[in-house]
């Protein structure tokens, strides 16, 4: 019944980015269509394939998923890496959400005023050091374990190594007081199916360009 | 072990009235702590409860829940409004994804000035008219059934009543193109049968 699942979206990191992740370290293989012109998104929302007319899209089992967080809820669910109760679900949607929050400041960033990156990038370093990365520091001091959660590799551990990477890209050296997070970070990044995709030739996306900028503000016409 | 949840907020909407709504809906009584001082804010900052120095925070089952989405799939999975497997609870993820960033639009109503609180309520009625109740009128109206999903009532079916509910008060007829969902009366009626004193 099931192929490969299907991802629609730009030829660039963006919603899509953390979705590709957790595929990845699944070890899911997958297809991608990316978006060139105004006409292909348009005729998505004509054929009424997009349910709020919104991208990422992902075909997976027979569905047509929409929404970033329920596709990754899902993905998660069927891949076992969602913990094994709902008190470990728990923590790893907390867990999740809060990277999220980090993340979605590093997702608007590219399309930032460039008066305005500084700024913004001063903001990002400030949430990531005295919000994000102390907590997740703390919790694997507590645990003493080499996952997040559950003592078992889960979506919080993909999440946070994809958040600290693309932290590091804008902000070299941000876990320079983190010494458990640069502990954690070389562990997931040696895991089997993670190493994969942080090798040239994956699905991984580079960081935005002017050229998916003005693509994407192009075919969303911003 | 558990006493009632234990909810830690401003006294008023914002990003805890889902959670409000959702406990309510199940039929789990709760207690509030509304933060009047920044004193209160800074004691649970100090007391390690906020895990990202926020709010909404929920402590249930001994845990300090924070992260609204993380705090309402708890409760929806453990009152059974979650669906029955996988598939169902992909379904209420979407929907419930939508009826958010619909009811993100109308968030920000308190903090704007008139002149732009204007201009949003036009947005959210765009929004709402064209792009979001169109899209669960069609759900309804393809399967016939009284819920969202799977036949049976789920977190869906609350999040979208409140989301109906909210942008009424923006614009009273702003169901007027949508039958299936005008059946939101029905909805209350079946979702809470003799306590009017919820709504």
């Amino acid at each position: 019944m099931s192929g490969k699942p299907r991802l629609t979206y730009f030829n660039g990191r963006g919603r899509m980015e953390s979705i590709r992740w957790l595929l990845a370290a699944a070890g899911v293989e997958f297809q991608e269509i990316f978006f060139e012109s105004r006409e292909q998104y348009e005729k998505l929302i004509k054929d009424g394939v997009l349910m709020f007319q919104q991208v990422p899209l992902v075909e997976i089992d027979g569905m047509k998923m929409v929404q970033t967080r329920a596709i990754l809820s899902y993905i998660a669910g069927k891949y076992n890496l969602y913990g094994k109760d709902l008190k470990e679900r728990a923590l790893i949607d907390m867990y999740v959400e809060g990277i999220t929050d980090l993340m979605q400041m590093i997702l608007m960033f590219p399309f930032s005023p460039p008066e305005a990156k500084e700024k913004t990038l001063d903001s990002i370093k400030e949430r990531a050091t005295n919000r994000y990365f102390p907590v997740f520091e703390k919790v694997l001091k507590q645990h003493g374990q080499d996952f997040l959660v559950g003592n078992k590799f889960s979506w919080a551990d993909v999440q946070l190594i994809e958040a600290i990477l693309a932290v590091e890209e804008n902000i070299p050296g941000v876990l320079s007081e983190f010494p458990l997070l640069q502990a954690f970070k070389i562990r997931m990044s040696n895991m089997p199916t993670i190493k994969k995709f942080l090798q040239p030739g994956s699905p991984r996306k580079p960081p935005a360009d002017a050229r998916y900028i003005e693509t994407v503000s192009r075919i969303l016409k911003q | 072990m558990a006493g009632k949840p234990k909810l830690y907020y401003f006294d008023g909407r914002g990003k805890m009235e889902s959670v409000r709504w959702l406990l309510a809906a199940a039929g789990v009584e709760f207690e509030e702590e509304f933060l009047e001082t920044r004193e209160q804010y800074e004691k649970l900052l100090q007391g390690g409860s906020l895990l990202f120095q926020q709010v909404p925070m929920v402590e249930i089952d001994g845990m300090k829940m924070v992260q609204t989405r993380a705090i309402l799939s708890y409760i929806a999975a453990k009152y059974n409004l979650y669906g029955k497997d996988l598939k169902e609870r992909a379904l209420i993820d979407m929907y419930v994804g939508g009826t958010d960033d619909l009811m993100g639009f109308i968030m920000m109503f308190p903090f704007l000035s008139a002149e732009d609180k204007e201009k949003q309520r036009a947005v959210v009625v765009q929004k709402a008219t064209s792009r979001y109740f169109p899209a669960y009128e069609k759900v309804l109206k393809d399967h016939g059934q009284d819920f969202l999903v799977g036949n049976n009532f789920s977190w869906a079916d609350v999040h979208l009543l409140e989301a109906i509910l909210m942008v009424e008060e923006k614009k009273s007829d702003v169901l007027s193109g949508f039958p299936q969902l005008q059946f939101c009366d029905t909805f209350k009626q079946k979702m809470f049968p003799g306590s009017q004193e919820v709504i």
